[in-house]
Formats: structure tokens, sequence, C-alpha cells
């Protein structure tokens, strides 16, 4: 009997089964952003004016500790140009529920990167998507590198440890793993690989910047190389198919042991699912958020029997589990078939055999900045700066 | 080598960063310093780990959590792990 082990056959199925709590929780304080990445999965950029209030958030913590959320994956948006956001970390950390906040690095200056460093609790991750500014900037915007640089440099310089330097692995930066790698170890961070999914603006850029099959397959075998020293989140379970499994529980976890809270409190099943077909409900009703994990149908639906559709028939299913939700339903691909990056390239196949005639979902959810936009003069007069005063007047009247 | 990390016959006690969340199959268990995720896949095992703090020995707590003389050596086994993670730490006991 192993009565203390990694997760492993039935304990996977329990898991499959739902938890009382979820292990991990990803909490979006904010959709406000002072960048506009092209593969946003949460559509960030204008702050939602329903956005859960200070109290509110701070309730939501009460709950997690009741729950023993042991810790909180914060994201956004940018989470930290919320004005309370190191009063809720101190809050959290205070109530013993531990957050990994994810940072465009902005915000990291000397002062509060001691002040992270100074917190039990609090892990930080940077996002960078090249190794280079070239590569990284084409994604994050022009400038993001050396802002998340700075902030790495800040972070090192406080004596902060281990700071993850998380990385999207696109078909853009797939030639740059040991670098990364470098960087990381340059700052003393930890490197973390998690998978380009096409939800929210990553539905728009996916075509052209998810890796090819032959750069997944060498990811796999890097990773493998790497073990545990490199973090990917579970992001990339649907590679077990190649033979051996990465470190992790390797299963979708949406709804059974992740789910995500976004900024105005909506409950979806996992970080990359912001739409409604994938919503629970909400931590403002009744019950709030606990009453939504344990008695949402949805979530209930997700901890019963999957069917593994097209895929039963093939006998890796038991290792790749049919992939990520996710990707297959903002692909238009059935949830009860292949990932549409499986690794066996029956996913290609189908993409290839798609109708192209309909359009994929949408995200419920979208916060994107409208291009800026010089406004022009409905007419030359307009300009007279009581010209929409008096058209409002008109209006009126 | 065959030296175990966890002596049965003396007192322990949970990490000072550790945490145990009690679910259907046993229990997570997270370190708060180390950031790992453990799990105890029984709940007799959580009933152990739980009595370890009031009880004189290891041994004693898995007594206590009704394990079978049988068993012991698989809990024992257990116990070890969870030592030589130092999810659970020698007490000290007051002379």
């Amino acid at each position: 009997m192993s009565a203390l082990a990694p997760a492993a056959g039935r304990l996977v199925e329990q898991f499959e089964r739902g938890l009382d709590a979820p292990i991990c929780l990803t909490w979006e304080l904010t959709y406000a952003c002072n960048l506009a990445c092209v593969h946003c999965l949460s559509s960030s950029g204008r702050r939602d004016p329903r956005e859960l209030s200070t109290a509110e958030c701070k309730a939501v913590i009460d709950e997690l500790e009741r729950m023993q959320v042991f810790y909180v994956n914060v994201g956004g948006g940018e989470p930290t140009v919320r004005r309370d956001f190191w009063e809720l970390l101190d809050y959290a950390v205070a109530h013993r529920v531990g957050v990994k906040f994810s940072t465009n690095g902005s915000r990291i200056t000397p002062v509060t990167a001691r002040r992270i460093a100074a917190t039990d609790y609090v892990d930080v991750q940077v996002s960078l998507d090249g190794a280079t500014a070239t590569v990284n900037d084409a994604v994050r915007g022009p400038g993001s590198y050396e802002t998340a640089l700075t902030a790495l440099r800040h972070l090192a310089d406080a004596g902060m440890r281990d700071v993850k330097l998380s990385v999207v692995f696109t078909r853009a930066n797939a030639g740059q793993l040991d670098a990364f790698k470098t960087l990381a170890d340059a700052y003393g961070a930890q490197l973390r690989l998690t998978r380009l999914r096409p939800s929210g603006r990553g539905a728009d850029v996916w075509d052209e910047l998810h890796p090819t099959a032959e750069q997944q397959r060498m990811l796999h075998g890097w990773l493998l190389e790497h073990g545990e020293r490199v973090l990917t989140g579970d992001s990339f379970f649907h590679l077990a198919a190649y033979g051996e499994a990465l470190p992790g529980l390797n299963l979708c976890g949406a709804g059974r042991v992740v789910c995500l809270i976004d900024p105005v409190g909506d409950v979806y099943a996992c970080p990359f699912a912001i739409h409604d077909q994938f919503l629970a409900g909400n931590v403002r009703g009744a019950g709030g958020f606990r009453a939504v994990w344990r008695d949402s149908p949805l979530f209930a639906q997700l901890r019963g029997p999957q069917s593994g559709g097209a895929c039963s028939a093939c006998g890796h299913f038991d290792s790749c589990r049919g992939g990520c939700m996710a990707a297959k339903f903002f692909t238009g691909l059935p949830l009860d078939g292949p990932d549409p990056e499986c690794a066996l390239g029956h996913g290609e196949t189908l993409l290839a055999a798609r109708d192209l005639t309909v359009t994929p979902p949408k995200p419920s959810a979208d916060h994107s900045r409208r291009r800026p936009r010089r406004r022009r003069p409905d007419r030359a007069c307009d300009e007279d700066p009581i010209a929409a005063f008096l058209r409002d007047e008109a209006a009126a009247r | 080598m065959s030296t175990s990390a966890c002596d049965l016959d003396r007192p322990y006690r949970l990490g000072p960063q550790v945490s145990v969340r009690p679910e259907p199959f046993g229990a997570l268990v997270y370190d708060f310093d180390s950031r790992r995720l453990s799990f105890l896949k029984s709940r007799t095992l959580l009933d152990v780990v739980r009595g370890l703090e009031t009880s004189e020995s290891a041994r004693e707590a898995c007594r206590a959590a009704g394990v079978p003389a049988v068993e012991v050596p698989a809990y024992a086994a257990a116990l070890d792990r969870l030592a030589a993670t130092r999810l659970i730490v020698p007490r000290e006991v007051a002379a």
C-alpha cells in the first residue's frame, strides 16, 4: 500500500470526481491592463465598472481561508494596477491564503520588490514571451521586454529567490528555450512555460502563433530533460501521448481541482474558458464562492463521467485524456474529441476539415481597449468647444 | 542505507509551515515553505497525522487511529516519507 505518493492511478480518478475545494484557484483581479498583448486569454484592457470592491474581495479571501485553499494564482489584466492590490495581498497572507501573482513588471519598483521579498507566502511571476526584445515585444508590445527585465532585476536585488519567469510557448519563441533558461538563471529565477490557448484574444493569433508539431515534440523532450526544475502549471498534459507524462497531475482540472474567479466575481470552470457555457455562478450570489464550487450543476457535470468520443478508441486516451477542453472549444472542435494540438496529429486533421462558414465561439467578455482613435470632427464647426454642448442642448429640447 | 527518517518510538508533529486539508480520499498537504503539495491517500493516515501532536510516539498515534498491527509497517513507510520531506518533524517532549 502506498499511503503517500505522487498523484497516480486511483488518486487521479478521485480528482476527476472533484474536491471539497479547489487545489489551485485563479483569480483575475481586474480586466484593466496597461499592456495589450496580442494573445491575452482574458481579452483584458479596460477596467470593468462592476469589478469586485475591496470589501467583496476580502470576503472572498475569508471564504478561501475557511475552505483551506492554500494559495491563489492572482492575475488580470495587470493585478497591480488595482489601487488596493497591496492591501489585498497583505490581507490574503494574514489569512493564510498564499498568493502567486502574475505581472508584466511595470509596477515592480525597488520599493515594491523589497515589500514582496519581505512577505512570506508570496510568489511572483513575471511574464515574458521572448528571450529577445524583438520576439517579446511583437507579442507584448514595445518596451515590455525592458520592463520585465527591469522588474526581474529589482526583485533579484531585493533578495527575492525563485521568482517565476513565465513564458507562453509559441511558434516565435520555440527556438529560445535554452535562452529563457539562461535568462531565468541569471536572475535566480525559475522558468515556467505554459501553453498558448486560443482563448480571449489568443483566438485571433492562434493560427499563426501556436507551435508546430515539430516544436511541440521538441518541447516535450526538453521538458523531460529539465524535469521539475522547469514549471509548466500542468499546461502540456496533452503531450503525454508522446509516450512519457510530464511532472504534474496530468488531467484537465476544469471545475474539478481548478477554476477561475473573474474580476466581476463570475466563476468559470477554468482560466481559459471565459464563456457562458463554462460559467458556473457568481461569488456575489447566495452562498458565495463555496456554493458555486460545491453545488453548481456545471461543475457537477464536469465531475461526472466524460465521454472520450472519437478519442475512446485511441490507445493513448488514458494518458492525454483528450487534452484541453478550452483549446477544443475555442477552435470550434467537439469537446469529446482530440485536442487541436493532439500529439498524434488527429487535431490537425479535424481542424483542416472544419466548416469554415461556422465561426468558433467567441469569449463572453471582451475588455480590449478600443483602438486608439483620433477623434475626427463630424463637421468642421464641431471643433468649436461649445458645439457639442449646443447639440446636447438641442437634443434635450 | 536503510536509515529511516521517522522513528516510530519518537513523538512528532506537523512541520511549522504545513497545512492539512481533509478530502474524501484522505487529505491534501501543503508546505508553505517549499510550496509543495502532497497527498495523504487514506483517511486513516490523516487520523494518524492529526494524532501525532497529542501522542507520545508515532507508534501510539497509529494505535490511536486504529491501524491494525499488520498494517503498521505500511504506515511507518508513509510517515517515513513525510518526515523525509519535513512535512512532519520530531517533537521535543518536556522532561
